[in-house]
C-alpha cells in the first residue's frame, strides 16, 4: 500500500529489494502512474486507509484472484522475506479461510493482525472478505484498518494462524529489529509490545531466524536488511536452528 | 629575508604533513602572484598541494623555485629569500619524514604485494578432503581486544557478541574495572598498551597461529577471517586488514581490525626490544597513532601491510558501519545498492553502537531466507553456551 508522495522515498526501495521476490506485486495508490501504481478510487491519508485496503482487496479479487493462493498486504515501509513466508504457508491449505500476521489482542476477541507488520489472506479468506462487504455483513465501521479488517475476518469466520516458529519465536514484527532483539532485564511489557496476543520475549528469543517481516523500515534500512538476509553471512557456519531436523526428530519419536 | 621567515614559520606548523605542505603552497602562491604568468603559478601550487611524499615534495619545491627563478626579472633579494626558504622547507621535510628509508635492512624476501585475497572455490576444491579438514582444525584465531573502563558498555557488548566466535578472546584494559574481568596492563598510553597486549598474546598463544586485534566498537565475523587466511601459511609474515597509505607509510587501520600471522607477531615482539627502531614511548617529536607505529616497527622486520580482499577484489575490512556504507552505495550505485556496497564475506565493520552490535549478531548469525544453501567447503560450529547466535 503506498501513495504518490512516497514513491521516490520509500516504494522505489521496496521495488528494488524484497519486491523482486514476490510472484506478483501491485502498488496500490490513489493515482495511476508508470511506477506502475494501481489507481483506487480513494484519497490519501490515514483516515482513508481502511477504504483504500477494502478497494485494494476488491480490486485484487476482481482482477487477480486466480494468480495466487495467498495474498500479502504490506506497507511501503514494511520489509518482508518472501521465502520465509512461503516456508510457513507451505504447511497450510489456501482453500481454508486463514489469516496470518503479527497477532494483536485488543478490541477483537479472536485478535487481529497488525497492519504495519503485513498480513496474509488465503484465497478463501479473500473471497470471504469481499463477500462480507457485498452482503453488508462487513462494513467500514472504523478507520483503523487492521483492527476493522480483523473484525470482518472474525465475522466471516476466518481463522487467525499462530505464525511463531518451532521455538515459539515470532516471524512477523510490527517494529524494527532493534525494538525486540536488545537484551533487557525482566520488565513489564513496553508500550510497543502491549498489544501482543502471544506473550512476547525480549532479547534473542524475540525473533525467529526465519523472519517474515519488520515495520518502519525506510530506504537505507531496506537495503541493510536485504544485505543481512541475502548477502552477508559467516562462511561455513552451521546454524543452530535447524527446523527440518527438529521435525524429523519429532516424526521419529511418534 | 621575509620569504625565509614566513616559510620557516609555516613549516613549523606541524599539524599534519599535508596541512603544512598546503600552507607552504599557499605561501608560494602569494609570492608567485606577484608575477604575471598564471600557468607557472598554478603549476607550482598544484605540485605542492598534491605531494604525497618527501620525494615528491623535493621535486615540486625545486619546480616551483625554478618556475619563480625563470619568471622574475627584478627583485633579486626577494628571489634569493624564496629559494633559500624553499630549500629550508625541503630540509625540514626530509628530516620530518615519518617512514624509515624504504630500502632498510629487509631480508631478501621482499614481498611487496599490496593485497591478499581469499581463496577461490576452485582453489579450495583442489585440496583433498583430509587437507581441508586439517586446515579447518588447525585454523585458530586469538582475539586481542583493547578495552577501557570508560567504554564499558562497548566492552560488555563485544564480550556478549562477536568475540564468542574467537578460539581465544582476551580483553586487555588500560586499568582495572570492577565490572568486567580483563588483563590489566595498567597503561594509559595507547601504543605502550598495544605493545604489552601483543607481547602477552604471543607468550600465551599456545597452538594458535593467527591474531586479530580490535577495539570493542568493531564487529568482526571470525569465520570470514578464517576463510580469508585459510590457505595462507602462518609461518610466513602476514599483516592484513584495511591497508591505507599516509605519505610513504602503508599501514593497517586499527579501527577495522588488524590480522597478524604467528611469524609477523614473532618478528614484532623481537623488534620491540630495539629502542631505536621501535621505541616504547613513541617518537617524541611527532605523536604517531598506534596503528602507524605498528606499521613502522613491522616494516623494520620486513613485514608490510596488505589489504584483505574477497575474490572479487572487494575490501573485507570496513572502518564504517553497514548503514553508512549502504547510504554511500545508494548515492553511487542507485540501481545496484547492495551488490555495489559490501562483500558477502566481509570480516569487519566499525563505529557501531552497542545496540547495533546486537542487531548485527542477529543479522549475521541468524537472519536468513529458508532454503538457501551455500555448500561451503568448511564447517564452523556455533560456540557453546551462547544464545544469540
Amino acid at each position: 500500500m503506498t501513495g504518490p508522495k512516497n514513491l521516490e522515498s520509500r516504494t522505489k526501495h521496496v521495488k528494488q529489494t524484497w519486491g523482486k521476490h514476490c510472484h506478483h506485486i501491485l502498488y496500490m495508490s490513489s493515482v495511476k502512474t508508470d511506477f506502475p501504481t494501481v489507481e483506487l478510487n480513494v484519497s490519501e491519508g490515514r483516515e482513508n486507509l481502511y477504504w483504500k485496503t477494502i478497494r485494494a482487496l476488491q480490486y485484487i479479487h476482481q482482477h487477480h484472484q486466480d494468480k495466487a493462493n495467498w495474498f500479502l498486504k504490506a506497507d511501503d515501509d514494511t520489509f518482508v522475506v518472501i521465502e520465509n513466508l512461503q516456508y510457513i504457508l507451505s504447511n497450510l491449505d489456501p482453500d481454508k479461510p486463514l489469516y496470518l500476521g503479527r497477532r494483536f489482542k485488543p478490541f477483537i476477541s479472536q485478535g487481529y493482525m497488525s497492519g504495519g507488520a503485513g498480513y496474509v489472506l488465503s484465497k478463501e479468506a479473500l473471497r470471504r472478505f469481499v463477500k462480507g462487504f457485498q452482503t453488508g455483513r462487513c462494513t467500514h465501521f472504523s478507520t483503523i484498518e487492521d483492527m476493522a479488517l480483523g473484525k470482518c475476518m472474525e465475522t466471516m469466520k476466518v481463522e487467525p494462524v499462530d505464525t511463531r516458529d518451532l521455538k515459539g519465536r515470532q516471524t512477523f514484527h510490527a517494529f524494527p529489529l532493534d525494538h525486540y532483539i536488545i537484551r533487557q532485564l525482566q520488565r513489564p511489557r513496553p508500550w510497543y509490545l502491549i498489544y501482543d496476543y502471544y506473550v512476547p520475549n525480549e532479547g534473542p528469543n524475540c525473533c525467529s531466524d526465519f523472519i517474515v517481516s519488520f515495520h518502519y523500515i525506510h530506504a537505507v534500512q531496506q537495503y541493510v536488511l536485504e544485505y543481512f538476509t541475502y548477502h552477508l553471512r559467516p562462511y561455513g557456519y552451521s546454524y543452530r536452528f535447524k527446523p527440518d531436523k527438529m521435525v524429523e526428530a519429532n516424526n521419529k519419536t511418534h | 629575508m621575509f620569504g625565509l621567515l614566513v616559510i620557516a614559520h609555516v613549516c613549523g606548523q606541524r599539524k599534519t604533513q599535508n596541512a603544512w605542505k598546503c600552507v607552504t603552497a599557499g605561501f608560494f602562491y602569494v609570492i608567485l602572484r606577484q608575477m604575471r604568468d598564471i600557468s607557472e603559478i598554478s603549476l607550482a601550487c598544484e605540485a605542492l598541494c598534491q605531494t604525497e611524499s618527501s620525494l615528491m615534495l623535493f621535486r615540486s619545491v625545486s619546480r616551483a623555485s625554478a618556475a619563480a627563478a625563470i619568471m622574475l626579472s627584478d627583485g633579486g633579494s626577494f628571489m634569493k629569500g624564496m629559494i633559500v626558504g624553499g630549500l629550508f622547507c625541503l630540509v625540514l621535510s626530509l628530516l620530518g619524514s615519518f617512514s624509515p628509508v624504504t630500502e632498510s635492512g629487509t631480508d631478501g624476501n621482499d614481498h611487496h604485494h599490496h593485497h591478499v585475497k581469499a581463496a577461490s572455490k576452485d582453489e579450495l576444491q583442489q585440496l583433498s578432503d583430509s587437507r581441508l579438514q586439517e586446515l579447518n582444525n588447525q585454523l585458530k584465531v586469538y582475539c586481542v581486544v583493547m578495552v577501557q573502563p570508560k567504554s564499558l558498555v562497548y566492552w560488555a557488548t563485544a564480550l556478549d557478541t562477536w568475540t564468542k566466535h574467537c578460539d581465544k578472546a582476551e580483553f586487555y584494559t588500560s586499568e582495572v574495572s570492577k565490572a568486567l574481568e580483563a588483563i590489566d596492563l595498567n597503561e594509559k598510553d595507547d601504543w605502550a598498551r598495544l605493545r604489552k597486549a601483543l607481547k602477552h598474546a604471543y607468550e600465551n598463544a599456545g597452538d594458535i597461529r593467527w591474531f586479530f586485534v580490535a577495539q570493542p566498537n568493531t564487529f568482526a565475523i571470525i569465520e570470514n577471517l578464517k576463510y580469508l587466511v585459510l590457505t595462507k601459511d602462518p609461518e610466513q609474515p602476514f599483516y592484513l586488514g584495511k591497508a591505507v597509505k599516509s605519505g610513504e607509510l602503508e599501514y593497517v587501520e586499527l579501527n577495522s581490525g588488524i590480522v597478524l600471522s604467528y611469524e609477523a607477531l614473532k618478528r614484532l615482539v623481537n623488534v620491540f626490544q630495539d629502542e631505536n627502531k621501535c621505541p616504547e614511548r613513541g617518537r617524541q617529536l611527532w605523536k604517531l597513532s598506534d596503528d602507524k607505529q605498528l606499521a613502522v616497527c613491522l616494516k623494520f622486520t620486513g613485514v608490510f601491510a596488505e589489504n584483505g580482499e574477497d575474490i572479487h577484489g572487494k575490501g573485507l575490512f570496513n572502518s564504517k558501519t553497514v548503514d553508512s556504507l549502504i547510504s554511500e552505495s545508494m548515492k553511487q550505485n542507485p540501481n545496484n545498492v547492495v551488490k555495489g556496497c559490501c562483500s558477502d564475506l566481509a570480516v569487519t565493520f566499525s563505529g557501531l553502537s552497542p545496540n547495533q552490535m546486537q542487531v548485527m549478531m542477529f543479522g549475521v548469525y541468524r537472519l536468513r531466507p529458508y532454503g538457501h544453501d551455500f555448500h561451503d567447503l568448511l564447517t564452523f560450529f556455533p560456540p557453546k553456551g551462547s544464545d544469540n547466535d
